[in-house]
């Protein structure tokens, strides 16, 4: 590299990552105020892990995303053995197109639509009967779709179909060959597309604030709202934890897609 | 190589039985025709090859034998049954797939067993069908890698074992050296033909590698849109090919075009609007009286080149040398007619310091009377 490069690279990772390193420091504040340095101190720590509301929310948005990102990865599995592997069928085009639709579309827009088909359907079936968390799950779990398919169906794309063919003409019976064979071979895939849409759900405010309803505040939201009334030092505490944890599971899915790569080649 | 030998002339006598019975089979896809009326008969223990370029419908017909396509029309009867409408897990047939398609996630055991444990077969046997077929392919040492820490000779040897274990009827092998380089591919032709005729199996390859097919395969058949264009042993599709595209297809050949002169019973003239004098060929030929135009075709190692013309007043031609390779065990030389046509012959290099002709030169062309063959 040279030495033009080296500076433009260091250019953009200070971009990146200067404000959260910031953030980070911050985060060991003494001084009510978030702008004024005034030593170091863990306290806003121990104040966080003191908030009930606060934890609530953090423990209620792990569990809406670790749900909506099951049940998007279900779902984008057959999604995409339908996308690449059921041939020709006719509307084929529209479905892929469809499935994905979410990836372009305005968040803002999203949550609109699905605010209003809560809310018909409610007035016409008398579900869901309330909004909650069970609503922003369902959308969550549209938004995840759109993402674990992608991330799918590209691994499914790659396989060799001749892989399953194999299989089959070894004795194996359709279900054997999916099992046995397709499923362990897009695991990573799997992996990495429940990662994503368990990350999109936990950092959502825009769908979540259109289709939770009280008592069913999500993290983000709690975070927005809190920060309207005044930043708090808290905040930066919670959002260094958060931040760890995300390096930590990032790191851990890096590890093991680059050893399954490695081992592909 | 003895042994072999010896085991091809003992099996040779069991190959009277018919095995496969290919009847009629048509495959269209929409408006194209992939395979198109074929009907073959496959002995007992035999090796046979489809041979054809691509496009020319042979991995379709493997495709249909294998059970992943259906024939639009015909059947295919296996040792007397008919398989035209058993899935592919249900029929008695493996396929050794092009570029291997091992299970990227299991060992070379586990691959080897994959096959038997559909069958629900004890463990033990499992076991013991897995460590015989190793030996066989002689990869015992490598039963815990997997499929990416092998060579490419490696992962064949695999395929072929996993292909083997559950002791099928028939054996598929698709293009089985497309993904080798060259040197280890013939090595592997000769092995794997022992294998095959070592478990006794009856066998049926795709290639588009003429060579390949003639070092592998008892009989071959040529395909070309979809459809057999001839049916032999190596030796017939070399010296007796039926037509022109067969001529064309395997080995390089001269080809003139000419019009029926005398005939007899023992021999047949002609003349050709190429050649000065006359081709006179050394057997009859059944002619059909209202189509006189036929074409010539005679192989390059067959045809001569001297620099002196020779005695005879036909079967020969004056030409100048247009372009040569030399190429270690034999040069090729590319004559240019009176006509313009260009003629190829081989020159084997038999004497190290022998003058060869040049560029320019004029030289000449002959060949035996029973050297060429006429097509259609």
């Amino acid at each position: 590299m040279n030495k033009f490069s080296k500076t433009m690279l260091a250019v953009g990772l200070a971009f990146l990552y200067i404000p959260m390193l910031i953030l980070v420091i911050y985060s060991f504040n003494e001084s009510r105020l978030v702008t004024v340095w005034a030593g170091w101190s863990t306290k806003w720590y121990g104040e966080l892990w003191q908030d009930k509301q606060l934890m609530a929310a953090v423990w209620r948005s792990l569990t809406v995303a670790f749900y909506s990102a099951t049940a998007s990865v279900f779902l984008a599995i057959f999604a995409s053995v339908v996308m690449v592997r059921a041939g020709k069928f006719r509307g084929r085009t529209l479905f892929s197109g469809l499935i994905t639709a979410p990836l372009v579309m305005p968040d803002v827009l999203l949550g609109l639509a699905m605010l209003l088909l809560f809310v018909s359907s409610t007035q016409a079936f008398g579900v869901p009967t309330e909004r909650g968390l069970f609503t922003v799950w369902l959308a969550h779990t549209t938004l995840g779709l759109a993402y674990a398919t992608v991330v799918i169906s590209s691994r499914l794309k790659e396989m060799d179909p001749r892989i399953e063919e194999a299989a089959f003409d070894l004795g194996a019976s359709a279900l054997t060959v999916f099992t046995r064979i397709t499923m362990p071979i897009i695991a990573p895939a799997i992996g990495a597309g429940w990662l994503l849409a368990f990350t999109l759900s936990l950092d959502d405010v825009v769908l979540a604030s259109f289709v939770s309803g009280p008592g069913a505040t999500t993290l983000p939201i709690e975070v927005f709202s809190s920060v309207r009334m005044g930043v708090s030092p808290m905040v930066n505490a919670l959002a260094t934890m958060i931040l760890l944890v995300v390096s930590l599971f990032t790191m851990a899915a890096w590890y093991v897609l680059h050893k399954q790569s490695k081992r592909a080649s | 190589m003895l042994t072999t030998l010896a085991a091809r002339k003992q099996s040779a006598a069991l190959r009277d039985r018919t095995l496969l019975t290919i009847n009629g089979v048509s495959k269209y896809f929409g408006e194209t025709r992939a395979v198109d009326d074929v009907s073959l008969e496959i002995r007992q223990g035999e090796i046979f090859a489809l041979l054809g370029g691509s496009g020319s419908g042979k991995s379709t017909l493997l495709r249909i034998l294998a059970g992943f396509e259906q024939p639009s029309t015909g059947s295919v009867q296996l040792d007397g049954v008919d398989i035209t409408a058993l899935p592919p897990n249900l029929r008695p047939v493996n396929m050794m797939f092009q570029s291997y398609a091992l299970f990227p996630h299991m060992s070379v055991a586990d691959n080897i067993a994959f096959g038997l444990k559909q069958d629900k077969l004890p463990k033990e046997e499992v076991q013991a069908r897995v460590e015989s077929m190793l030996k066989l392919v002689k990869m015992s040492k490598f039963a815990k890698r997997k499929p990416h820490q092998l060579s490419g000779g490696q992962m064949q040897r695999v395929a072929l074992a996993r292909s083997l274990a559950k002791q099928p009827k028939l054996l598929l092998l698709d293009e089985p050296m497309g993904a080798l380089d060259k040197k280890l591919r013939t090595e592997m032709q000769l092995e794997l033909v022992d294998i095959i005729e070592k478990v006794g199996v009856t066998c049926v390859m795709v290639t588009h590698d003429q060579e390949e097919a003639m070092t592998m395969a008892d009989r071959i058949a040529i395909m070309d849109e979809g459809y057999i264009q001839q049916v032999g042993t190596p030796v017939d599709i070399y010296e007796n090919p039926i037509n022109r595209m067969v001529a064309e297809f395997v080995g390089s050949i001269n080809l003139f075009e000419c019009v029926l002169g005398d005939e007899a019973a023992d021999h047949t003239i002609l003349h050709s609007e190429a050649l000065d004098r006359p081709i006179y060929v050394g057997h009859g030929f059944a002619t059909d009286i209202d189509n006189r135009e036929v074409t010539f075709a005679v192989r390059p190692e067959k045809t001569w080149l001297t620099t002196e013309a020779p005695e005879q007043d036909y079967n020969w031609e004056k030409g100048t040398v247009a372009d040569f390779a030399y190429l270690g065990g034999h040069s090729i030389y590319y004559v240019e007619l009176r006509s313009g046509q260009i003629v190829q012959c081989f020159l084997a290099n038999t004497e190290r310091k022998a003058e060869r002709p040049t560029w320019d030169d004029e030289v000449f062309i002959s060949w035996e009377s029973d050297s060429g063959v006429i097509i259609r």
